[in-house]
């Protein structure tokens, strides 16, 4: 065997782009057992480990890294497990650049380890060869409640059902997975081959999945505790309610929310022709935003057949996503529009979209995100032709739960107010994720899932 | 698995059924709509709430064919089972959260346009309970789509009726018999509420706001997850943006655009239509209400 160049990163094979673009299977292919072994080579193994540091759920890296070395793949899986529910989704979506990779040793003189395709191999294998989670010889008898069926819940209820508490998760839609199943699509996380076999983990630990019961309606908080005989309450409901600019023709036939698009295309699978929800299936199709949710809305409306811009108004610079989905978008052909503005959107005689009126904008000081603002180039208006407009501009927190649960506080966005323990205003009721921080990544809701359950053990046990 | 307990053929095109749903029975309220998945491939239909039973824990929906889903629902039978049932959905109506004692003062007027006469049932219904009396008028193409007019009347103070070809009521539109109650026969109403197709919502409302009568209108839009994360509900109310799934389902129909709202519910007609064609049978409709009959 040639001598291993240890400062680059054993790369990863991936659909070809223009193969990948006109179908929904997933880009990334992953690594094979000899490249995720010498892969692992590469890590220095190092004592005061930086990359748990960096990595929100404190997976002891080095520990599975080393395993993986030694083609220990179950022992391997054994180590992510003790901190991570989610392992083959983390290994896909989590922005590894900026939390563990951000801060690998390996990457101050050529490149960091690729840890999150080493966990992904980690989990994909474990699947592939039936390793499962082992549930806990016996319950408390305990009962705990969450809401949300997402990253945030699924592992919130992991972790307490290894506590030994009887756990039930309900679920507003009528699959489990939250932004898992509804929002990231297809090509990215598989569903049937990932999602739903890391959410079957999180059964086989003894997790009750109710679907289709949405807490401030069918049931309450205050339901569940009173009646229902459940001791605390985890909220994982999620972000909520997508945003709108306010442009003139954003009613228009033809513009969707990114959560519609995606929703129709993830969760109902309107991209295959078996199945009976619709969805528009523009020719031209501007996104607007520059987070990863406006790259999966992008990359998809591309895949069903469309001519696709980013129109986004700061720099790539800024751009929220993680590098890698700006990286496969371009590869696959969406054209980025930096710089650029929505001013309104033209609307024909059928109420239908046909254009868009955008504007320049150039980068003037650093605003409270610390990214430079940007600001309008006055006369610098014009037109793009269009049939579909997909805002992808974040979402505002949903007040369901919080309207219809007594002394539960919210703050002057919405979001549900909770310390770092998940502890809200009112006892034995906790919370996390995006509900409370408002839209962010799985591995922080994830985080907060965790920290949830360690609250709500301490709470349950020093009654 | 949610359970058809009963499936019942009101009229043509128009099904009913009793599902079990415990708890939406418990929980759900007139005003409310709940969402229904058939099977694996279906789509999320949104249904308004007929009825429903505490005691047994069972659901009335009502729904029309009006496009390749609806179709297939209709299929089902007694027995068989909806995948997926979800509720309930939406605010309650207004009322029910009203003093007892100012709401027995009001005079209120239901409007009911087709199958809108299964969402305005269970209005009249608990107003009935709270001995409360509201006039009714049902408006229906003729006299053999009508539906739910015995049970209507036991709930009801008067119930008017009104088909477009006079094989029952008066020969016309709702609009007329409503325009006749109050200045024909000097009726006084402190609230009106229209419940129907969008253009019988409108016409409605245009009526009812020459009259200086205060009018709910409850919206259907097409919708995907019911619960406010999608956004496609999203209609004009006045100058402010509204989600029908968690704003409404009910808002002013002074204030509701519905030539915005008109144009909207076509979005999917054409994919509908295509879905619709794999079936070949019926007629067009963009998938999202099943209960509006299209445009008509």
């Amino acid at each position: 065997m040639m001598a291993q160049d240890m400062l680059h990163k054993i790369p990863v094979r991936e659909q070809e782009p223009k193969v990948r673009a006109a179908n929904f299977d997933e880009v990334c292919l992953g690594y094979n057992e000899e490249e995720a072994v010498q892969e692992a080579a590469r890590c220095l193994g190092c004592k005061k480990a930086k990359c748990v540091e960096g990595c929100p759920v404190s997976i002891d890296i080095p520990s599975f890294v080393a395993h993986v070395k030694e083609k220990e793949f179950a022992k391997a899986a054994e180590v992510i497990a003790q901190s991570s529910a989610l392992p083959a989704v983390c290994g896909r979506v989590c922005p590894q650049e900026s939390q563990c990779e951000g801060v690998c040793v390996r990457g101050k003189k050529g490149e960091a380890v690729s840890i999150g395709k080493l966990e992904r191999f980690v989990a994909d294998w474990s699947r592939e060869h039936g390793v499962s989670p082992t549930p806990p010889s016996k319950t408390n008898g305990i009962k705990v409640a969450v809401i949300g069926a997402g990253p945030a819940g699924l592992t919130c209820a992991g972790d307490l059902a290894r506590l030994g508490y009887e756990v039930t998760i309900f679920e507003a839609l009528h699959e489990p997975g939250g932004v898992l199943t509804y929002g990231i699509p297809e090509f990215r996380l598989p569903k049937e081959k990932v999602v739903q076999k890391e959410i079957e983990n999180v059964r086989k630990m003894g997790v009750e999945i109710e679907t289709n019961v949405i807490v401030g309606r069918s049931v309450t908080i205050d339901g569940l505790m009173d009646e229902e005989g459940f001791s605390a309450v985890f909220i994982g409901s999620g972000a909520g309610l997508p945003r709108f600019m306010g442009i003139p023709g954003e009613n228009a036939n033809g513009v969707f929310s990114a959560n519609e698009f995606l929703t129709r295309n993830n969760l109902m699978k309107a991209f295959r022709d078996d199945y009976d929800t619709p969805i528009w299936r523009g020719k031209e199709v501007i996104v607007v935003g520059g987070g990863n949710v406006a790259m999966d809305a992008a990359r998809t409306a591309l895949r069903l057949g469309a001519k696709t811009w980013i129109v986004y108004r700061r720099s790539e610079a800024e751009l929220p996503a993680r590098v890698e989905e700006v990286h496969h978008a371009k590869e696959e052909g969406v054209v980025f529009e930096l710089l650029t503005n929505p001013v309104e959107i033209l609307v024909d005689d059928e109420a239908n979209v046909r254009g868009m009126i955008v504007r320049k904008m150039e980068l003037g000081e650093p605003d409270a995100s610390g990214r430079r603002r940007p600001v309008e180039i006055p006369g610098s208006d014009y037109e793009i032709t269009c049939d579909t407009v997909i805002m992808s501009l974040g979402t505002s927190p949903n007040p369901l739960i919080a309207g219809t649960s007594k002394g539960l506080d919210v703050d002057k966005y919405g979001c549900i107010v909770a310390d770092g323990t998940g502890q809200t205003s009112r006892k034995g009721v906790f919370a996390g994720g995006d509900a409370v921080t408002g839209a962010a990544t799985v591995i922080l809701a994830m985080e907060a899932g965790k920290a949830g359950a360690k609250g709500i053990h301490e709470y349950l046990s020093d009654r | 698995m949610y359970k058809i307990i009963k499936a019942e053929q009101l009229a043509e095109k128009i099904y009913l059924m009793d599902v079990e749903a415990p708890r939406t029975a418990a929980a759900c309220q007139p005003g409310q709509f709940v969402i229904v998945k058939m099977d694996n491939v279906g789509e999320r239909i949104p249904l308004t709430i007929c009825d429903y039973d505490r005691q047994k824990g069972t659901v009335t929906i009502v729904f029309q064919v009006v496009g390749a889903s609806t179709i297939r629902m209709a299929a089902l039978k007694e027995g068989d089972s909806f995948q997926d049932f979800v509720g309930p959905l939406g605010n309650p109506s207004e009322f029910i959260s009203e003093d007892l004692e100012t709401l027995r003062k009001k005079k209120i007027l239901f409007v009911a346009g087709g199958v809108g006469a299964a969402p305005v049932y269970p209005q009249v219904k608990w107003l009935h309970e709270h001995d409360i009396h509201a006039d009714v008028v049902m408006g229906a193409k003729t006299k053999d789509m009508l539906i739910l007019s015995d049970q209507m009347r036991q709930a009801a103070a008067q119930v008017h009726i009104a088909t477009d070809d006079g094989s029952c009521g008066t020969h016309g539109m709702v609009t007329a018999v409503l325009e006749d109650l109050v200045t024909g026969q000097g009726k006084h109403y402190d609230i009106c509420v229209a419940i129907g197709p969008l253009v019988m919502m409108r016409s409605t409302a245009l009526l009812t706001e020459k009259l200086s009568i205060p009018t709910i209108v409850s919206m259907n839009p097409i919708m995907v997850d019911g619960t406010g994360m999608c956004g496609a509900c999203r209609l004009h109310v006045g100058d402010a943006i509204k989600f029908a799934c968690v704003d409404g389902p009910e808002f002013d129909g002074h204030l509701v655009d519905f030539d915005e709202a008109i144009k909207r519910q076509r979005i999917y007609q054409t994919e509908e239509g295509r879905a619709l064609l794999k079936l070949k049978e019926g007629e067009t409709h963009h998938g999202g209400c099943g209960q509006c009959g299209g445009d008509a």
